[in-house]
């Protein structure tokens, strides 16, 4: 039978963001377990990411003040992995414009930042997800938080915050560029740049002169640092802050444009 | 609600060099089909979209269910259903939750929005793979999929694109009993379509777009008219050249015959109804001629519109996608694999 069940609901209906916020993300949640490459770079990557460093490079690197190198190394593999895991939110926003997802979500009354903010919201949840088990393989190969739980704590809240800014950025690139695979090349080699050429993996202190100054205002290199302070003790409020103030840029910048990106995505 | 579903007037949009619509008016009043037709590249897609909300105009207006889809695009939005090539379901998600999802969107409550899906899922005879994820579905569940997710509001104005390409007969005689029942409550209904024959049987009135424009437009019947005259239909025997037939004839037509050599069968265009036939006989016997089957008939609707935007392919330019422009043809390769599946 062909009733009306839906249209008595439908007039006047306030625009309910949050509601369609979360029918998104569960969405998106859905296909985190359901796609197999989100979910390899929610569950394998991380794990390799803390095993390989550790093993491979471990043995090599001494970093003075540090007895562990794990207690040096987690916090940026951690911000390694969020980068790559945010770089499948570009090819997925990507292939929601070229499969004709977008335009479904476009055709109904919802607000047009529901469908991004959607999509945040569900990786911040993965995030939270990668970065619990980074740090519980870390810890059963001897990784210990060295500034108490407060601290601990607030290195997961950065660790998710710049997990926000990664996937923000990738929503733009993938909007931008509109092709999958583009997506997912344009949002790994930011990451694959700005990690290796920061105090990541080795002390900026270990680098030639002319990429320490580079190194040294790394977005990577002060977010590793603010987490590094965080886990390992030591003043803590100024990296923090500047760590904040870095990703408050970044998403003041990118949140808007990926909004108005969305908005003309399928009209050109 | 306002007298008409539709109105669109002198809609326009180009795409960089691409003209997609050069000026479009057209009606549908609430509680109607219309069937809009036309070939590749013709702009049916470029217009469906503007309507739909998803693309705007570069001239003209147009009202859907009574609001400017320019200047009230959610209060169109909350009264349109969409389904087509452009208009997707998600492959990682069951039938059953991709339509709970758009349920939820349209802004039903959970119950209300599962109960829907579970009614949709059996109208749609989907019952069997609701559990299933759509990627494991064949293009006509999908399809069919992609109907009811359009149909899940209960919209009064239903935008339909090429709704049973890709379907078994099984599956469009259901589609078109669904869409039936749909109208009889009062639904208004644009549908694009390739096969004429949809058409014919479901729009009361049709649209011809061609290059942007709109060619022809009215009833089936007018089309009809509209193509000129009747057709002469002649049989060659087997053994015998149809070309002769057409030769002997095509002074009596009012157009070139149509000849089909595999099945040795003419089409003459012709006035004056059966007072022809006298004259045609006469001049088969006087060529020395064979007929194994002669008919004098109204023209159908496909050489109507044949008739109307030219000979088919090839002739006017190379066979575009559909104009939505460059970028987007290259943006959507996924639609042709997915309705090819």
């Amino acid at each position: 039978m062909i009733t009306a069940a839906g249209t008595a609901a439908l007039p006047g209906r306030p625009a309910p963001m949050l509601a369609d916020t979360a029918t998104i993300t569960g969405r998106n949640l859905r296909r985190l377990v359901r796609v197999p490459t989100l979910l390899v770079f929610a569950t394998v990557q991380p794990v390799l990411f803390v095993l390989l460093f550790t093993y491979a490079f471990g043995g090599a690197i001494h970093v003075p003040g540090v007895t562990r190198y794990i207690d040096y190394l987690l916090p940026g593999i951690v911000v390694l992995a969020i980068g790559f895991g945010a770089s499948q939110t570009g090819v997925a926003i990507a292939e929601d414009l070229t499969t004709g997802m977008i335009d479904r979500f476009r055709s109904l009354p919802i607000n047009a930042a529901a469908v991004l903010a959607g999509r945040v919201a569900a990786d911040a949840l993965r995030n939270l997800f990668v970065t619990g088990l980074m740090i519980g393989v870390a810890a059963a190969i001897g990784f210990r938080f060295h500034a108490g739980p407060a601290a601990a704590l607030a290195a997961v809240a950065l660790a998710v915050a710049t997990g926000l800014a990664f996937s923000w950025l990738n929503l733009l690139l993938g909007l931008a560029v509109r092709d999958p695979e583009s997506a997912g090349l344009a949002g790994l080699f930011p990451v694959i740049i700005l990690f290796f050429t920061s105090s990541a993996l080795v002390p900026v202190a270990t680098m030639p002169g002319w990429l320490q100054a580079f190194a040294k205002a790394n977005p990577v290199t002060v977010i590793t640092g603010a987490l590094r302070a965080l886990c390992l003790g030591g003043p803590a409020t100024r990296p923090v802050a500047e760590a904040t103030a870095w990703l408050f840029g970044l998403l003041a910048v990118t949140i808007p444009v990926a909004v108005a990106r969305y908005r003309h995505a399928a009209s050109t | 609600m306002a007298a008409a579903a539709i109105v669109a007037e002198g809609l326009g949009k180009r795409f960089g060099p691409v003209v997609a619509l050069a000026g479009v008016d057209l009606e549908l009043p609430a509680g109607g089909v219309l069937g809009v037709l036309g070939p590749n590249g013709a702009g049916k897609t470029t217009l469906v979209r503007i309507l739909a909300t998803l693309l705007t105009p570069d001239r003209g207006r147009a009202r859907v269910a009574g609001f400017d889809v320019a200047e009230h695009p959610q209060a169109v939005r909350r009264r349109i259903g969409l389904s087509g090539q452009y208009a997707a379901v998600d492959p990682f998600l069951t039938g059953q939750e991709n339509l709970i999802m758009i349920g939820r969107l349209y802004g039903l409550p959970p119950r209300r929005a599962r109960r829907r899906a579970a009614d949709l899922i059996g109208q749609l005879e989907l019952a069997g793979a609701a559990g299933r994820l759509v990627r494991t579905y064949s293009g006509g569940m999908r399809r069919r999929l992609d109907v009811a997710a359009g149909l899940l509001a209960a919209p009064p104005v239903l935008f339909l694109d090429e709704p049973t390409t890709g379907l078994d007969p099984r599956g469009r005689l259901a589609l078109w009993r669904l869409l039936g029942e749909l109208t009889a409550r009062g639904t208004s209904v644009l549908l694009t379509t390739q096969y004429i024959e949809e058409a014919e049987r479901l729009a009361g009135m049709i649209v011809i777009i061609d290059h942007g424009q709109v060619i022809a437009s009215g009833t089936p019947g007018q089309l009809q008219s509209r193509a000129g005259g009747d057709r002469l239909d002649l049989q060659s025997p087997p053994g015998q050249d149809p070309r002769q037939l057409a030769e002997a004839l095509s002074a009596l037509g009012t157009a070139e015959p149509a000849i089909d050599e595999a099945v040795g069968r003419v089409v003459l265009p012709v006035a004056g109804g059966p007072g022809v036939l006298p004259e045609v006989a006469a001049r088969l016997a006087a060529a020395g001629l064979q007929v194994s089957g002669l008919a004098l008939r109204r023209p159908t609707l496909e050489e109507a519109f044949l008739a109307l935007t030219g000979p088919p392919p090839s002739r006017t330019r190379p066979p575009p996608h559909d104009a939505t422009g460059p970028p987007a043809a290259t943006a959507r390769p996924a639609h042709r694999t997915r309705s090819a599946r």
